[in-house]
């Protein structure tokens, strides 16, 4: 019905822009102010952080570690000292409550890279390109953990776009920024949402992480729907929309309960009939009647 | 029912097909980060390790890569490898040319690093074992030349037990004393104090990883006196004292043949084989012309194989 129309126009126009950028707004000011909390020591001297994604110290008091990484290191059987394991249950628990790939949507530089790369594609008009299946991260994922295990080293680490960006951003790019660059163009060209959406073994490991998430993107009002499909549009993970949104004749509930979504909020932005919101995972019986019954408690 | 079995049969192929094609991508992907990861572990020899790391395959899978050893470092000497560097990516260094370890008491990198790839155990950083110097070029050394540069022996945090300067006999002018720099690996940390501070255009003693610059015996080697000392004694028969049968009445010194008369005394002849190993004693002091106050622990405590090392 809006095919002339851009993501999220029609959104602009019945919630004003504030309200159709709202989490979008959010999502970059998180993930600008972390970066910029860790480049406030090099740059300024001001070490609120030192260190970075893969183990920081915030305030010379709190560590948080990457959890990724210290399995890898596990594997190669190292066992780390104490504060990097009190950094991880810190980071574990966390990402426990709030979804495991908030990471990649409110702290991970590269979904700087990726997202600029899904813009500009669709921005280009460019469709088509390579067919991977989804599940290739976790293939990847495992991957990671087995040449630890056989190498002895943390393999991964060299090829690593996500720590060698950050890392490079605080202590010398080098020539980090063509490993950047390739995921740029991989996504731009050669497949829709490719690296963050298809490849990348660190947001998949948050994504297991998240499993069982409280918070969750939840299609509440998908009755309203009008299926102008944008939030398909928009989402880095489409895959996970449909069967909340769809599906509620087959006694699906409205719960966006895949890991995969990364709580970005996306949807609930660029959604004209406010569709989705911020939920609770518990809160999804299937039919509305279930809700209502639910919801006076 | 039979186009079920057969769109069953289909979707089996299907996903098999999948599987194999994931496996087989991610196999080369494997293959090829394997194969680089596997050229990533030689250490470049001048890149040194902080104090406390392991053996280049330990740290590998132990440091992960978050700096902290870079930014609680005080003088600023380490840092995160870039991906063009033949070190493994963010993985700590220092140069020792352009930086070197300060040996700071307290061992800040040490402390700072949250996995334990830098040994919390190491308290004493005259323990660590960074790298090892060693002094390459003999050529060019001032030292060896005949002067007395001396700077690299001075500079060490470990003087006298990581560097000592040996003495020998100039050949070349004939009547002056080569200082040698000699490292000694059971005290060095590898700072590389030694190596900066070389006043060559290009450092004549250079610190590389241990296990570059260190030899090592046959397991079945054993060193003699080493063993004698361990033993408290000679560990075989003691040699039978030489002696000459002559007629009686008779005695033979070299130089002069046989004669009749009183044997000499003990020692004073060649027949003893004491004096022949240069004793201070009798061989420095009456020349006058070797420094008596000679820094390094003076000559006599380095002229026996029992000084300390
Ligand atoms: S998928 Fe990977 S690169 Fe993308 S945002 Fe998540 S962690 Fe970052
Ligand atoms: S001992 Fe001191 S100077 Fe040496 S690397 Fe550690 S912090 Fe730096
Ligand atoms: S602090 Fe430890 S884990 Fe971190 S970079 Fe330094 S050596 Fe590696
Ligand atoms: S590296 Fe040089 S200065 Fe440092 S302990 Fe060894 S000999 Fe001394």
């Amino acid at each position: 019905m809006n095919e002339n129309m851009r993501i999220g126009q029609e959104a602009v126009e019945a919630k004003g822009w504030w309200l159709a950028h709202k989490w979008l707004v959010l999502r970059r000011a998180s993930q600008l102010g972390i970066l910029a909390a860790f480049l406030a020591g090099p740059w300024f001297g001001l070490w609120i952080v030192k260190g970075n994604l893969n183990y920081s110290l915030t305030l010379n008091t709190l560590p948080l570690a990457d959890p990724f990484i210290l399995l890898q290191s596990l594997v190669t059987g190292h066992v780390p000292e104490k504060l990097a394991l009190i950094g991880v249950a810190i980071v574990v628990g966390f990402y426990l409550l709030v979804g495991g790939r908030v990471y990649c949507a409110w702290v991970c530089p590269v979904n700087l890279v990726t997202d600029a790369a899904g813009w500009l594609r669709e921005r280009l008009g460019i469709k088509g390109g390579a067919h991977v299946s989804r599940h290739a991260r976790y293939w990847i994922l495992a991957l990671t953990l087995l040449l630890a295990g056989i190498t002895g080293t943390l393999a991964w680490e060299l090829v690593n776009p996500v720590s060698m960006l950050h890392r490079g951003l605080i202590f010398g790019l080098g020539t980090a920024w063509m490993l950047v660059l390739a995921v740029f163009v991989f996504d731009l060209f050669v497949m829709n949402r490719g690296w963050c959406g298809h490849l990348c073994p660190v947001g998949a490991a948050y994504g297991l992480i998240g499993k069982v998430s409280p918070l969750r993107v939840t299609a509440v009002k998908r009755e309203a729907c009008n299926d102008c499909m944008d939030c398909f549009a928009v989402c880095p993970e489409p895959l996970v929309i449909r069967a909340p949104l769809k599906d509620a004749a087959k006694g699906v509930g409205p719960v966006i309960l895949a890991s995969e979504c990364s709580n970005c909020g996306r949807c609930i932005d660029v959604c004209s009939k406010d569709v989705f919101s911020f939920g609770s995972r518990y809160n999804n019986a299937a039919s509305m009647a279930g809700v209502a019954q639910a919801a006076p408690k | 029912m039979e186009s079920a079995k057969k769109s069953v049969l289909a979707a089996r192929r299907q996903f098999l097909l999948d599987a194999a094609r994931m496996a087989g991508g991610v196999g080369m992907l494997g293959l090829g980060v394997g194969l680089y990861a596997k050229q990533a572990k030689a250490l470049p020899p001048a890149a040194i390790r902080p104090p406390g790391a392991g053996t280049e395959q330990d740290f590998l899978g132990a440091c992960i890569r978050c700096g902290m050893c870079v930014r609680d470092c005080p003088y600023n000497i380490l840092f995160l490898a870039k991906p063009e560097q033949p070190i493994a990516t963010g993985t700590p260094y220092f140069v020792a040319r352009s930086g070197p370890c300060e040996m700071c008491e307290d061992i800040p990198c040490v402390k700072a690093c949250p996995t334990g790839a830098l040994d919390h155990k190491l308290k004493d950083i005259a323990k660590s074992k960074m790298g090892l110097a060693v002094l390459i070029d003999k050529e060019t050394c001032l030292n060896f030349l005949g002067l007395r540069c001396d700077v690299c022996y001075r500079v060490c945090p470990l003087i006298d037990k990581a560097i000592t300067l040996d003495l020998r006999h100039n050949e070349r002018t004939g009547r002056h004393t080569v200082f040698e720099p000699v490292v000694h690996s059971d005290q060095c940390t590898g700072c590389g104090k030694c190596e900066k501070a070389c006043v060559l255009e290009v450092a004549a003693i250079k610190v590389y990883p241990v296990k570059l610059a260190k030899g090592e015996l046959g397991q079945h080697y054993r060193i003699g006196w080493e063993e004698k000392q361990k033993a408290g004694g000679s560990l075989v028969a003691p040699d039978a004292e030489h002696k000459y049968n002559l007629p009686e009445g008779m005695h033979y010194e070299s130089g002069k043949g046989l004669s009749s008369g009183p044997a000499p005394t003990p020692g004073a002849g060649v027949d003893s084989l004491q004096g022949v190993v240069p004793n201070p004693g009798r061989n420095a002091a009456p020349a006058g012309n070797m420094p008596q106050n000679i820094p390094g622990g003076g000559l006599s405590s380095r002229m026996t194989d029992d000084a300390p090392r």
